[in-house]
């Protein structure tokens, strides 16, 4: 049964370091402030699972939280490059980044087998690219008949991490808009964290929802504003233009690292963050 | 009097012609997204269009920043899930026309967009495969939209992301993918598609204004011009009407 807890105390029981950690949210509902919380307690060695690594990766590998990437896409959506994610890969700043990457279609067909406790998941892909010698698939035989398949490795993370709108005080979870693999993450991971908007009393069934049942999910914790610059369809939209200010913040490793330590290490939290965000968006603009 | 256009406003329009009514498009960000959404707004108002984010059907007022913004999903006919997107829809063969960019592509309709140089040690990491290779597997057509550079259109890719025709015709049905592949390369020069016998990329339009030696000059391999090559059509008033009145969001905010 999941229980509600600070997101200090959350982070703190449910991720080790060298831990494999699974952050999703597909464009909507991303856990961002649970990225920041891995930063300030410095966890190191992570093994970090998203299909869209954007700026809550970009932000945990340019402080050095992770020792491997597992991902499909790796961009700043609609902006361009992920300076940190790149300078790791091509300069090994601030550490080395060992990559596992798929397709889009892979990484969903990974997620969906590890959700349904199955080794892996097929898909017709892979073939004729150069992706499929550099990453973990094989090709298979279907038994039935006779089509060759790829199949790649369930995804099983230690933790894994996402967030919705709202959770009931048993810790019953709904989100609802883009619901991208969220379930799949929860489903498929030894441990659970879900930040939410809003703690209720009682859910109201809202049409095209996903509930996930709290006693699939370890710890609820409550984050208003933890997906920003992602956005919670209902609460906020997303901060588009925080994502084309990114570019410039995370360009040169120096503006970076000031950015970091202000709006994040030196924080307490998502309200202190979003305060000192205020205070500073204007000298970025 | 002809109206004055930029390149991308050529490419959107070439883009956008080669969609018709009630066909389902799977679309990305920027180019594609605005061709797609102006076929919606003129010739083709039943274009199903479809985001990897999973909305299906979604009639945005203002073109998406990204391929999750929320007005996608609170327009859309249906939100699925990823899982579900990539495997009941796309590689299910639901989808007419996929649309694809890329850093390089080759003659025959293979994509990088993975590294420029060595794939260990490379010297410009890009995003990576997202959802490219199976779309270009599975739709029934796809088109890429990219501008014509030595850069862009080499002899030979640094990384294979996506298989267009492979080595050749054949390439795609011994993979076992079941689309047509690409069907149409859109250019800032003109329209390059394969040939039917060799299934290698040849120029059969050019954009008004450009010269076949331009096209060759652009391109890294030896570029084959149809002799059917054809002058296309410059953008209609109309057609640059409707395209400049789609903006994002923000930039409707700031006029």
């Amino acid at each position: 049964m999941a229980e509600l807890l600070p997101l200090r105390d959350a982070i703190a029981s449910l991720v080790h370091d060298g831990d494999t950690v699974a952050l999703e949210g597909f464009t909507h509902l991303i856990p961002n402030a649970a990225g920041h919380e891995l930063i300030r307690q410095g966890r190191k060695d992570l093994t970090l699972v998203r299909m869209t690594p954007d700026l809550i990766c970009d932000q945990l590998i340019g402080m050095g939280c992770a020792r491997k990437l597992i991902f499909s896409w790796g961009g700043n959506p609609g902006v361009g490059s992920l300076h940190r994610f790149r300078d790791a890969v091509e300069h090994g700043w601030p550490t080395p980044l060992e990559l596992e990457e798929h397709t889009h279609a892979g990484m969903a067909a990974a997620y969906a087998a590890g959700a349904a406790h199955l080794p892996f998941g097929t898909l017709r892909a892979y073939a004729g690219t150069d992706l499929a010698p550099h990453t973990r698939v094989a090709r298979i035989t279907c038994p039935f008949t006779g089509e060759e398949l790829t199949a790649v490795p369930a995804l099983r993370p230690d933790v894994g991490v996402v967030h919705a709108q709202q959770a009931d005080r048993s810790g019953n979870v709904q989100l609802w808009g883009i619901s991208g693999i969220q379930k799949e993450t929860v489903l498929a991971s030894s441990r659970t964290l879900v930040t939410v908007e809003e703690v209720v009393d009682r859910l109201a069934p809202r049409p095209g929802a996903v509930v996930v049942p709290g006693w699939v999910v370890d710890a609820v914790a409550e984050v208003p504003g933890g997906a920003h610059p992602s956005y919670a369809l209902g609460y906020y939209d997303r901060d588009n233009a925080f994502y084309r200010t990114w570019d410039e913040i995370s360009r040169e490793r120096e503006r970076f690292c000031e950015w970091m330590r202000w709006h994040v290490c030196e924080t307490a939290g998502m309200s202190e963050y979003r305060a000192r965000l205020a205070q500073t968006s204007g000298a970025m603009a | 009097m002809t109206a004055r256009y930029a390149s991308d406003e050529m490419m959107a329009v070439a883009a956008s012609r080669r969609l018709r009514d009630g066909m389902t498009c799977f679309v990305g960000i920027g180019l594609p997204s605005t061709a797609a959404n102006l076929a919606r707004r003129s010739h083709a108002p039943g274009c199903v269009l479809i985001y990897e984010s999973g909305t299906i059907g979604a009639k945005p007022q203002h073109l998406p920043l990204s391929i999750g913004d929320g007005e996608l999903a609170e327009t859309a006919d249906t939100v699925v899930s990823v899982p579900e997107i990539f495997s009941y829809w796309l590689q299910a063969g639901r989808i007419d026309v996929g649309f694809l960019g890329a850093a390089q592509i080759d003659r025959f309709g293979n994509l990088n967009s993975t590294v420029i140089g060595d794939y260990d040690a490379p010297k410009v990491r890009l995003p990576g495969a997202g959802g490219a290779p199976e779309i270009a597997a599975s739709c029934r057509q796809t088109f890429v939209m990219l501008r014509q550079s030595p850069r862009t259109f080499v002899e030979a890719l640094d990384f294979r992301t996506t298989v267009g025709f492979a080595t050749g015709c054949g390439g795609r049905e011994r993979l076992g993918f079941s689309g047509a592949g690409i069907t149409a390369v859109v250019t800032d020069l003109g329209v390059l598609e394969p040939d039917p016998k060799t299934c290698e990329l040849t120029m059969t339009v050019l954009h008004p204004g450009v010269r076949v030696e331009d096209a060759r000059n652009a391109t890294g391999w030896e570029l084959t011009v149809s002799d059917e090559v054809c002058v296309g059509e410059p953008p209609t008033k109309d057609e640059l009407e409707v395209l400049r009145s789609l903006k994002t969001i923000e930039e409707d905010v700031k006029a």
